[in-house]
């Protein structure tokens, strides 16, 4: 695991989960959810920004690309491996919602699965795609940093939908981060902000597979 | 100066037509990048069973073909067929066929050697209870038994080369692509990676090497292709080559003061087809030595310089190499 990794995708989300919970009002239940979807949403991006872009620049993503597999399967194990790292980077923060909220929080546990699963694909996948965007390893985590940071402000995760500005709204229903955050919050708290759960698993599953067709599409295009 | 540009392709379409046993056969392959031509419509084949060098100066269109070949830059026109398969429509098909040896040895570094090869041979799908047996036998031929458990990144570069050749034969390919694969290696190592490589094409696999290196080309192939500014000038076996663009000799020359560039004897000697600086003498790729001779001692006479050495020597690959290539390369 590169430094990135580990400072972006592991350590950040924990840093702020923490930073909520000794601030006054602490970790409330609303904000909660969107905890959990900011250490998948950094976790898994963080890792795919990584190691696609420092395997491209040392020539083993070549490597991979002789294999006798389709460019979209390609596509699907880059999304898989950074699946496994945003499922890792949100137990922590799992834990500590449990621990702290307990009491306060009604989990549907079996949705919960269904949507760590489906929205920790569709953030693996839109980072394997970003990653495709970038070439110089040196300059990674700024690229990412610059749409990931937007993202966060411009979905429910800090700020409700219903305190927006309503010019926001159409922007925050582009963006997969909005739909990550409302599945994990109705599957935590029984409660969505902006679009109902069905709205949302719909939207999740069907970005996730344009988004892997799309990066098979560009790794076969973006060949010298 | 007499430069010699031979486009010799003639012995490629009888052979396209002729040979049913190519494994590879490519047909007006054209790669331009924006408004460079790479690779400029090269048509030969391969047939099976051979190792057929790829020779070529620096930027000639070697690796760009290499790459076209097994499908990692795209085709700007023409075709090719390895076993039958199109290149492009049957790429993963291809793929299976196939083993590539990059110019930069490209294995996990975190993992080991052993990893590494189980890695490459479940991703070529062979069977789990294989997977090891196949691994552990190439261990043992490339000599990297006692290195298995070590990661890649601690190898050395010699090594790393044959554990790239080896995960590239993992899935036993009919052809093997190599790019370039003794650049940076000594003697002794190169020597051991021939001695390898001549067992494999005894093995039956056909195997396509791209070398800049003449000595490497000639020692290796069953048959030659020079490429030169993305085009073929010449294809054959290496007898067959040195009968065609037969060089006789070479005259080695040093002269007192020894001050004399290769630029000063341009007016002198036009009866040679290069003139080249080797340590501390010139060397002169005959074409008329007659013409040469009274050049240089006219050359002489004229700029008051003594001839303290002079040798005629036989050409050897290299002088072919750049005789074929023409001045300009060389």
């Amino acid at each position: 695991m590169k430094p990135g990794t580990i400072s972006w995708g592991l350590l950040f989300p924990i840093a702020f989960t923490l930073a909520f919970m000794v601030r006054r009002g602490g970790l409330t239940p609303w904000l909660a959810p969107g905890m959990v979807s900011l250490s998948i949403f950094f976790g898994s991006t963080s890792m795919s920004a990584m190691s696609i872009v420092f395997e491209r620049r040392i020539g083993s993503f070549e490597r991979l690309l002789l294999y006798p597999a389709s460019y979209t399967c390609v596509a699907l194990g880059k999304t898989l491996s950074s699946f496994f790292m945003g499922i890792l980077s949100s137990l922590p923060v799992l834990a500590l919602i449990f621990i702290i909220l307990k009491n306060s929080i009604v989990i549907n546990p079996v949705l919960l699965v269904i949507a760590l699963i489906t929205t920790t694909f569709l953030s693996s996948s839109f980072g394997v795609l970003m990653s495709f965007l970038v070439k110089d390893p040196s300059q990674v985590m700024v690229v990412f940093n610059l749409i990931r940071f937007p993202m966060m402000f411009l979905s429910d995760i800090l700020i409700p939908a219903s305190s927006m500005p309503q010019a926001l709204i159409p922007i925050m229903l582009l963006q997969p981060l909005t739909y990550i955050t409302e599945l994990l919050r109705y599957s935590i708290t029984s409660y969505y902000d902006l679009v109902p759960p069905t709205i949302s698993l719909i939207v999740t599953i069907v970005s996730s597979l344009i988004l892997i067709i799309t990066t098979g599409y560009i790794i076969e295009k973006q060949r010298p | 100066m007499v430069s010699i540009h031979r486009t010799d392709i003639s012995m490629t379409g009888n052979l396209m037509r002729s040979n049913s046993q190519c494994i590879i056969v490519i047909k007006e392959l054209t790669k331009d990048y924006y408004n460079i031509r790479a690779v400029d419509h090269i048509s030969f084949c391969i047939r099976k069973g051979e190792i057929f060098g790829f020779l070529g100066p620096n930027g000639a269109g070697k690796t760009t073909t290499v790459r076209m070949l097994v499908g990692l830059t795209r085709i700007t026109f023409g075709e090719a067929f390895i076993c039958g398969y199109d290149v492009v429509r049957d790429y993963r098909r291809v793929r299976e066929l196939i083993g590539v040896v990059p110019d930069a040895s490209n294995m996990y570094s975190d993992l080991t050697c052993m990893e590494n090869l189980i890695f490459s041979a479940k991703m070529y799908r062979i069977p789990r209870n294989k997977r090891r047996n196949k691994a552990e036998e190439l261990l043992k031929f490339f000599g990297l038994w006692k290195y298995r458990n070590t990661k890649f990144k601690y190898l050395s570069k010699g090594l790393k080369r044959r554990l790239t050749i080896a995960a590239s034969l993992v899935h036993d390919p009919k052809v093997l692509f190599l790019d370039e694969p003794t650049t940076g290696l000594d003697v002794m190592g190169r020597r051991a990676l021939w001695k390898k490589l001549l067992i494999l094409r005894d093995n039956g696999i056909t195997i396509f090497l791209t070398t800049h290196n003449v000595h490497e080309a000639f020692q290796l192939s069953d048959r030659v292709a020079i490429i030169n500014k993305g085009k073929i000038v010449a294809i054959g076996s290496p007898s067959e080559l040195q009968r065609k663009f037969s060089v006789r000799e070479v005259l080695e020359i040093s002269f007192y003061p020894n001050d004399i560039g290769p630029s000063d004897l341009y007016n002198f000697v036009d009866g040679a087809i290069r003139v080249n600086r080797k340590n501390d003498h010139l060397e002169i790729i005959l074409q008329d030595e007659i013409r040469v001779l009274k050049g240089l001692l006219e050359f002489a006479k004229k700029t008051n310089h003594s001839i303290t050495m002079i040798r005629l020597r036989g050409a050897d690959a290299e002088d072919l190499f750049i005789r074929i290539i023409g001045e300009e390369n060389a």
